[in-house]
């Protein structure tokens, strides 16, 4: 296992694959003037997964919403797939989001308005990406969904949704996934194989795979841990 | 999946409300297009039924009522005036041409004119079938006369007296149907033309004054046997004194003749500052005009109109404000929806224009519902309408300025979704979904 403390201003993976999917150095994430994040380098490796461990507050959330281009940093880089995101705009941020990475946020939020299928194609619509609906069709059915496709969200269960959400997430085949707190609530069988399902489709999609967690079920299985420290307050 | 299907999802997914907003928005719309229809329609009608006819001449009473009688038919005159100064009048160097006409009697609840040939022209009607009337008794129906009650050339038909219902039956003297007008839109459809001397021979006294009416049925047939009770308007008396009245009927001793009014166009443009105030001085004589009375009744008739109008517009910003209050609610409620589109890539822009396309879908629907709504309430309306009267009121027809209120709902549409596309735009996609 390798791991990596936050603190220590190291924290490269081993491989030095085609393209990082994430590089992060020197970011430091300040909030109502408080500093909550504060990272000196970390470079995800196209196709490794990783968790993010730490308290609650520590900042994991906030670190996968800064990759996301979701909030900018007070200070430091953050290059998506070769991409520094300080150095785009807002729209083009937006689009790089939408194509490179895949986000399943803590709570699993599908659309209600929309169809299961629809919650699929709304990501390639708001990516900028053809809607391919045979991808969208064969993404369902990999994660056992198949006739689910014309039911609305509050027609399954709470583990269909949660595989829903990941079908959304893997749909544009991102570059990297982004998983906030995805087993925290789940029971042991359950959070096994919620994790078999990521890593699953990670690796199918080729996607390096980021978990934010606080769940440490997970440590035997994902072999790359970023520990975050405690928020100073 | 693109921006309008999303927008129309998320319109689904409270249909009630979309629903509702839409419906409100159609009534105020359909209020306003059916004023549009049928104030165009109005106008126009009473441009065309007022055209050629610069100042109506007849009985001392209310202007507006004799324009009425004698223009538009819908209204009883004012009383009749002696026909020796209804001919003087049309010698008068200003005037150039004076139709007269008398009134009196109906068929089937259809005014029957006597009047000229000259009057055929005046409306602009040709013949569908026949020929005009050469003596008296002969009448040319209109084309809404003819269709309604089934008259063709060679039917006789007896008048009603009076313009009003009940009135008693002219069974002694039938008038022979000579001729039909073809359709002109106009009054003249739901008319019966027929000579002076038809009018004046029905009306006349006993004999023996009808006796010396020499030519014509109603020479032959005088006795009517009736005493007509003359505080009613119509005309009636004794013999035209020539050509000009448009018949050679004898005069007839025991009463002056009279007609009803005159419509007259003038010689000239000074005509219009001098003739009216000549006329008014005679004691017996009245002169209106036209264009002032339409413009008075459409001025009386305003008053209701607007407060309809105003009524209609209330509508459409209550409308507005519903919708604003909907969209306002909405994006309240679904503000995690509109931050997990953001996180998955769709841009502020977008975001923003997909609230506002929702605004605009819902006052598109809104507008072209009211539009056809008042397009077929107006011709809804102008069935009955046109059962009881000839106006002929219909939604077949565009009106102008209907396009700008189309744009005017859209544009309520985008007003109204503004604040909330902006609080859409500026949503915290971070806070949004890391909140439980």
């Amino acid at each position: 296992m390798l791991s990596v403390d936050a603190t220590a201003g190291r924290g490269v993976t081993g491989d030095a694959s085609p393209r990082p999917a994430l590089e992060v150095e020197g970011l430091v994430h300040r909030y109502e003037g408080r500093e909550v994040l504060d990272l000196p380098r970390w470079q995800v490796g196209a196709g490794e997964a990783w968790l993010v461990l730490g308290p609650s507050g520590c900042g994991k959330s906030t670190l996968l919403h800064c990759a996301a281009g979701l909030l900018r940093a007070a200070r430091g880089s953050i290059r998506v797939a070769g991409t520094e995101l300080a150095t785009i705009g807002a729209a083009e941020r937006d689009r790089l989001r939408g194509r490179a990475v895949g986000l399943l946020p803590q709570r699993l939020h599908l659309i209600p308005a929309l169809t299961v299928l629809d919650n699929l194609l709304v990501a390639q619509f708001a990516a900028g990406v053809p809607r391919d609906r045979a991808r969208a069709r064969s993404v369902l059915a990999a994660l056992g969904l198949a006739g689910r496709e014309a039911d609305r969200p509050e027609q399954l269960s709470v583990g269909q949704q949660q595989r829903v959400a990941l079908a959304r997430a893997v749909i544009n085949r991102p570059a990297l996934l982004l998983a906030d707190e995805p087993t925290s609530a789940l029971d042991d069988a359950n959070c096994a194989s919620a994790l078999d399902l990521l890593l699953s489709q990670a690796a199918e999609c080729g996607a390096a795979l980021v978990i934010a967690t606080h769940d440490r079920r997970l440590i035997d299985r994902v072999p790359r841990v970023l520990t975050l420290p405690a928020s100073r307050s | 999946m693109n921006l309008a299907t999303l927008a129309l999802a998320f319109l689904r997914a409270r249909l009630l409300a979309s629903l509702m907003q839409v419906l409100l928005l159609a009534i105020g719309l359909a209020a306003i297009v059916f004023l549009l229809l049928a104030g165009a329609q109005v106008a126009e009608r009473v441009s065309r039924d007022t055209r050629g006819i610069d100042l109506v001449v007849g009985a001392k009473g209310s202007p507006l009522q004799l324009v009425l009688s004698a223009v538009f038919h819908v209204d009883t005159p004012t009383g009749n005036i002696p026909l020796d100064e209804a001919l003087a009048l049309r010698r008068h160097p200003l005037v150039r041409q004076a139709i007269p006409l008398a009134l009196g009697d109906t068929y089937a609840g259809y005014r029957i004119v006597g009047t000229e040939t000259a009057l055929v022209e005046h409306f602009g009607a040709r013949l569908a079938d026949g020929a005009l009337w050469s003596e008296p008794m002969q009448v040319v129906v209109g084309a809404t006369v003819a269709r309604e009650r089934g008259l063709r050339v060679g039917d006789t038909v007896v008048g009603s007296h009076g313009l009003g219902e009940g009135g008693t039956e002219h069974d002694e003297h039938p008038y022979r149907v000579t001729g039909v007008l073809a359709a002109t839109g106009g009054v003249v459809d739901r008319l019966l033309l027929t000579s002076l001397e038809s009018v004046w021979s029905v009306h006349a006294p006993p004999a023996p004054a009808a006796a010396d009416v020499p030519t014509g049925p109603a020479a032959a047939k005088p006795a009517s046997g009736h005493a007509h009770d003359h505080a009613h308007a119509h005309a009636g008396g004794k013999g035209a004194s020539g050509k000009e009245a448009g018949a050679g009927a004898a005069a007839a001793p025991t009463m002056p003749r009279e007609v009803t009014a005159l419509l007259v166009r003038y010689a000239s443009p000074i005509a219009a500052a001098q003739l009216p105030r000549q006329v008014n001085a005679r004691s017996a004589l009245q002169a209106a005009s036209p264009a002032v009375e339409s413009a008075r009744l459409v001025r009386l008739l305003g008053v209701g109109v607007e407060a309809l109008r105003v009524f209609a517009w209330v509508l459409i910003g209550t409308a507005g404000i519903a919708l604003f209050i909907s969209l306002f609610a909405a994006m309240n409620e679904r503000r995690r929806d509109l931050a997990l589109l953001r996180s998955l890539g769709l841009t502020r822009a977008r975001l923003f224009a997909l609230v506002l396309l929702e605004g605009v879908l819902l006052c598109a629907a809104g507008g072209a519902l009211g539009l056809a709504g008042g397009h077929l309430v107006t011709e809804w309306v102008g069935r009955h309408v046109r059962a009881a009267s000839d106006w002929a009121l219909t939604g077949a027809v565009w009106a102008p300025g209907e396009g700008w209120l189309l744009l005017c709902a859209l544009a309520v549409g985008l007003f109204a979704a503004l604040l909330p596309a902006v609080l859409a735009y500026r949503v915290d996609v971070a806070r949004e979904l890391a909140r439980g």
